[in-house]
């Protein structure tokens, strides 16, 4: 029913977003494309050469590299176990009848809209320091020794700082979704006699799952660039034990000045997210479909 | 119909709930406490809740030391402005896609939400060069720029799946009786957009407010927003979990209160429409 002229209008509407988009997405990219096969480094500006595929065979043969993609890798999947479990658990909580609850899901929601600078700096300041911190106060108080959060499973304390500000992403939609499922089916399954777990699994599972893989899907988009965090509490160490990819790109690029180096690694940084996308985008595929 | 549900049970969900929730926002009720603490209250051990001396000075300090209002007005120009620019951009290519669809459109829409998995790494090193050599380095404008591109997508996304609400009808009758483009716009789609518009501000606002990996990389200090000036108690001297409690508190502030606002907008915003 559109006619040629309300298409042409269209196409008009939709060109600045379509070309700034393209440009934001082009120009970077063939500009990283185009350092990483440089010899290129700020400190010795105007000494600039073709280097061939030297950058790419110095960043992937690096052993940081491979600890950086395991810190990566282990960093995304462990906030993403943590945040949709516990968000489950949590939609499930929430959805039951208690008083209070508009100020309870507040609650629940606040660490979301918490800044990523500060929700570092407060965890490792106030509750993970091993002098001054909360949970030093509380091993002392039971008559343990206090942990050194960041300096002994600093990996760990990382996953937990930022799953504890993705977790009330992960409950909020779920419980979206689970408020959608509908009263009747699970009154009718409950009459037949099915239990709490049996409606969990056949019911009230199925009905999330499409909450569940949008959740996957965009945390994973930025799980896999945590910078802030590492940034503030650990710098990345000690040593490289908690750098991921994006921070050790950072490093190379803005501490080392190596623009070759660092370019390689972000080209091997896009490659990696879109092989995660690509499985992604096929493993939903189906189920963001309807 | 709603089933009768016993009292005994409802207080038992209550008491689950309200412990668990309370233990997920301690970290922030912990630090709007200490930040009315003195410096040596808010280390002393064992750690005072609620019986200690409270005080204003650590807001006074982290004004006069660090200048709070110049990174807060920092970060209000750089959140309105991106989201506002971004706004004026991605208004006329929802409302395109809306009511003009063509086979395209959701090819086009997925390709946009494919540009948010571009890691940003994989343009850091350019942006970061052309704006040093440019001088858009530390400079708010650079910022509401690239701010208002990460954001484009999902403001597009957000007001296409707020306008495709709208019936298409009111539009081809307002046509029919000779309405221009102009006003077709003005008299009848602004009035019944005006919601979901609002609602698409409000969740920008607070994704660019947070945004940190830009925001640390392109700013030092003259155009640096709170993420920033946050960051910048990573490094400390003496003692100062007050008057980081003091500034972090003044940062989250003004978003936890928006936000609280947003929670449904949230969910649809972030979701892309996929769960609403």
């Amino acid at each position: 029913m559109a006619t040629l002229h309300t298409r042409s209008h269209a196409r008009l509407m939709m060109a600045p977003s379509v070309l700034l988009l393209l440009g934001w997405m082009i120009v970077p990219l063939a500009m990283t494309i185009y350092f990483s096969f440089l010899r290129y480094n700020l400190l010795m500006p105007g000494m600039e050469e073709y280097a061939g595929l030297m950058n790419y065979r110095f960043f992937l043969t690096d052993p940081a590299f491979f600890t950086a993609l395991a810190n990566t890798l282990i960093l995304t999947g462990g906030v993403l176990l943590i945040t949709v479990i516990g968000g489950i658990l949590m939609a499930l909580l929430l959805d039951q009848p208690m008083f209070g609850q508009g100020i309870v899901r507040i609650l629940v929601i606040a660490p979301f809209f918490v800044m990523p600078t500060v929700s570092a700096l407060v965890w490792k300041n106030m509750f993970m320091n091993p002098v001054n911190g909360l949970f030093a106060a509380l091993a002392k108080s039971v008559g343990l020794a206090p942990l050194d959060w960041l300096a002994e499973v600093p990996l760990l304390s990382i996953i937990l700082i930022v799953a504890w500000q993705w977790l009330p992403f992960a409950t909020l939609i779920l419980l979206t979704a689970l408020q959608s499922l509908d009263e009747e089916q699970k009154e009718a399954a409950e009459m037949d006699g099915a239990g709490f777990f049996s409606r969990f699994i056949y019911i009230v599972l199925p009905h999330m799952a499409r909450a569940i893989t949008v959740v996957i899907l965009i945390q994973t988009i930025f799980l896999l660039s945590v910078f802030a965090e590492i940034l503030v509490t650990t710098n990345g160490g000690p040593g490289i034990q908690t750098t991921n990819i994006t921070y050790l790109v950072y490093a190379q690029a803005l501490l080392q000045f190596d623009i070759g180096g660092a370019s390689a690694g972000g080209i091997v940084a896009v490659v990696l997210a879109n092989i995660v996308a690509f499985f992604l985008m096929r493993m939903i595929g189906k189920n963001l479909e309807a | 119909m709603a089933r009768k549900v016993s009292t005994a049970r409802k207080l038992t969900f209550t008491a689950i709930a309200w412990v668990i929730a309370l233990l997920i926002f301690f970290p922030i009720l912990w630090t709007i406490l200490t930040s009315f603490k003195t410096e040596a209250e808010a280390v002393a051990s064992p750690p005072s809740f609620v019986f200690f001396d409270w005080t204003l000075e650590n807001y006074a300090e982290v004004q006069a030391r660090s200048d709070y209002f110049k990174h807060f007005s920092n970060s209000v120009v750089i959140s309105l402005g991106s989201t506002l620019f971004g706004l004026l951009i991605a208004i006329p290519a929802a409302w395109a896609m809306a009511f003009s669809p063509t086979k395209k459109t959701k090819d086009v829409l997925m390709w946009m939400l494919s540009t948010k998995m571009m890691p940003p790494v994989g343009a850091l090193i350019p942006v970061y060069l052309i704006f040093r050599d440019t001088g858009f380095l530390d400079s708010r404008s650079g910022l509401v720029f690239v701010l208002m591109l990460i954001n484009l997508p999902i403001i597009v996304w957000m007001l296409y799946t707020y306008f495709r609400e709208i019936p298409g009808e009111i539009l081809e009758a307002a046509r029919m009786d000779g309405a221009s483009l102009a006003k077709e716009i003005t008299h009848i789609l602004a009035p019944m957009a005006v919601p979901g518009i609002a609602s698409t501000v409000l969740l920008n606002i607070i994704l660019a407010w947070n945004e940190a990996f830009w925001t640390l990389n392109l700013t030092a200090s003259k155009a640096a927003p709170l993420t920033t000036f946050i960051a910048s108690y990573s490094s400390p001297e003496g003692l100062f979990y007050a008057k980081l409690s003091a500034a972090s508190t003044m940062a989250i502030a003004p978003v936890l209160i928006l936000g609280w606002f947003s929670q449904k907008q949230l969910v649809r915003g972030l979701t892309f429409g996929a769960v609403k």
